[in-house]
């Protein structure tokens, strides 16, 4: 039990409309992914499914009821915030409890809830501290057990990894899948972080200023996107724009992902110069500008030895490229 | 980052200290150490400390006779204490509705409540003593509370909603989230929090209370209701001013808003500094 609906819910916050009429359905144990630009209201939509942030206009729907003028407390959501938010002054064990305990639940079943929570993110050693007597890594984990306590149908995260180190994120990230697996629960969650996106959805929502630009799993945004807003913004390194009329296409732009873009000495496809080269180990990632194009990105497998400005031939894989009007609108 | 100490600048710094220490705790002791002299011995050596022969409790045993000096002093505790907890109170409360919630008229409301530490509450002592005669409160306590109330929250709401706008976001809405009212939020989550400038404000606005001669002399000059800084003035006369228990009752004075500043001071020191280290 956690769908969710939103139905054209809008936000103004002032005189600016943030959110501008936004439609979504969540699936129960879905693991849906907000991402988009800072600034396009990812926290802001968050809050309001939260009820945090009254909603100007639209409903929001959990379960087929109408929740929109409910408390938060009372909408059986839990929420994860990116600052942890955990109350300074309560030890660890009346974090994770105070919300039972609010609800006015029995202190047995508070105990049981709070031990099992513990269990699932090893945070037993830490039941008596005080949050400022935590890591940040344990002060996260002690926010979603708080999260997890009060067995929510519905989780919402916003940004909870950012404010960790990088080994800290691949095993907290690895930690929320687990959980999400065996909850069962639906969950919603904000990231800026490509990998988290790809590897936690099941399904996107790419946000552009208050408005949904396309919703799918990770692998249809990536191969499939609606426009060039979604292309480039999914998948690291950005995927390249070329002019289509330099190409001798009838579209006006054509994208093509630095993996499907093939480099080499000689020939006559596109000509450019290097400008620059980045080793990583695994791949190399060459940055070449063009007379025509602008900087086009390249990714290729493995250690590859390119100078700066050594002049080569880009040519695009023709099957893998991707058309788009002047609207930037998908050609199919 | 910590600079490494420079021995000069360290000793220029702590010279000055204290001097200033010095030259700010001088007038108390001199008060102080009069007050335990006879009256020649505190116009032929003002700066001695006493001594077997100069000793003279006569200031004390004067003041303790003299009028209901007990009442006087229990008069300024009440007065002091009850319009501190208003103060805190209904400061705290203003500046959490100003800082935390989005309603028409939020920065005028605000505006218009810092007005007051601009404009001196003194200038209105005509009003306030004809609207307390009409209330009939005149040569009450409630009268100087009331007034003393006033006088204090504008800068209690400002300083506090200054402070309660630091107070994270995220932490208030996870308590909204777990269930807890607007109330438990702002009595469990907001006020430990700004602690520190509570303490600051309690201070500020405790001293210009305790040490106000003004209010007392004109809401509430009656003996049951007089203040001890009105108390004293008795000992002040238009010909002769009996020394000894004006300063005996000044040393006295003292004490009281000592040990509500010691209360307050550990929590003021964070309060200024606050925000300086993270
Ligand atoms: N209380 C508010 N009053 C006015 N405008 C606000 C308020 N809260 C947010 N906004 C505006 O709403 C827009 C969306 O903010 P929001 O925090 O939802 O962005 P976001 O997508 O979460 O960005 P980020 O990725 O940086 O966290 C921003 O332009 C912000 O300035
Ligand atoms: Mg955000």
């Amino acid at each position: 039990m956690g769908s969710l609906e939103l139905r054209n819910v809008t936000k103004v916050f002032g005189k600016t409309e943030i959110i501008k009429g936004i439609d979504l359905s969540v699936k129960d144990g879905e693991f849906v992914v907000f991402v988009g630009p800072s600034g396009c209201g990812k926290s802001t939509l968050l809050r309001m499914i939260a009820g945090l942030e009254d909603v100007t206009s639209g409903a929001v729907v959990l379960d087929g009821q109408d929740v929109t003028a409910v408390a938060p407390a009372k909408r059986g959501i839990a929420m994860v915030f990116q600052s942890y938010a955990l109350y300074p002054h309560l030890t660890v064990r009346d974090n994770m409890g105070l919300a039972l305990r609010q609800a006015g639940a029995p202190r047995s079943e508070i105990a049981q809830a709070v031990g099992r929570a513990s269990a699932m993110l090893a945070l037993d050693p830490y039941l008596e501290r005080r949050p400022a007597e935590l890591s940040g890594g344990q002060r996260q984990r002690v926010a979603i057990g708080r999260a997890i306590v009060r067995t929510p149908s519905l989780f919402l995260f916003d940004e909870p990894l950012s404010n960790l180190d990088a080994a800290l994120r691949v095993a907290t990230r690895i930690e929320i899948a687990r959980l999400h697996r065996e909850l069962g629960a639906t969950m919603i969650y904000v990231t800026h972080d490509q990998v988290e996106a790809m590897t936690l959805a099941d399904r996107i929502v790419v946000l552009r200023a208050g408005q949904v630009e396309q919703v799918g799993r990770p692998m249809e945004l990536y191969n499939d996107p609606a426009n060039t807003f979604v292309a480039g913004f999914i998948g690291s390194p950005r995927m390249n724009f070329l002019k289509g009329a330099a190409l001798g296409e009838s579209a006006d732009t054509v994208g093509v992902r630095p993996e499907h873009l093939a480099i080499s000495r000689q020939g006559n496809a596109i000509p450019g110069t290097v400008s620059h080269v980045e080793k990583l180990g695994g791949e190399t990632l060459v940055y070449v500008r063009s007379e025509v194009h602008g900087l086009l990105t390249v990714r290729l497998f493995g250690e590859q030895d390119f100078s700066v400005d050594e002049a080569v031939q880009l040519t695009p894989e023709p099957p893998r490229s991707l058309r788009f009007d002047a609207a930037g609108r998908r050609l199919r | 980052m910590r600079a490494r100490s420079q021995p000069g600048r360290s000793i220029a710094a702590h010279a000055i200290l204290i001097a200033y220490t010095l030259i700010a705790l001088f007038p108390v002791w001199v008060i102080v150490i009069n007050s335990f002299k006879s009256r020649r011995a505190i116009f032929a050596q003002p700066l001695a400390i006493p001594t077997p022969e100069t000793w003279d409790l006569v200031g004390y045993t004067t003041v303790l006779e003299n009028g209901d000096f007990f009442g006087y002093f229990l008069n300024s505790l009440t007065v002091t204490v009850a319009s501190l907890f208003f103060v805190l109170l209904f400061g705290a409360m203003a500046a959490f509705a100003l800082s935390e919630y989005r309603f028409r008229g939020n920065m005028l409301v605000g505006l218009y409540l810092a007005l007051g530490i601009m404009i001196p509450i003194r200038l209105g002592t005509v009003a306030i003593l004809q609207m307390m005669v009409a209330a009939g409160l005149v040569n009450t306590l409630t009268a100087l509370i009331l007034v003393y109330t006033a006088q204090g929250l504008p800068l209690a709401v400002f300083i506090l909603s200054e402070f309660m706008r630091n107070v994270s976001d995220d932490l208030k809405n996870a308590g909204r989230m777990d269930g807890l009212s607007e109330y438990a939020i702002f009595f469990r989550l907001v006020l430990p929090l700004v602690r520190p400038a509570m303490a600051t404000v309690a201070v500020f606005t405790m001293i210009p209370i305790w040490n106000d001669l003004w209010f007392p002399l004109i809401l509430a000059p009656s003996e049951d209701t007089k203040t001890i800084t009105l108390g004293s003035q008795v000992f002040i006369g238009q010909f002769v001013t009996n020394w000894n228990a004006v300063l005996a009752a000044l040393s006295l004075a003292i004490v009281p808003v000592l040990i509500l500043y010691l209360i307050f001071s550990r929590q003021l020191i964070r309060g200024i500094t606050a925000g300086a280290v993270k």
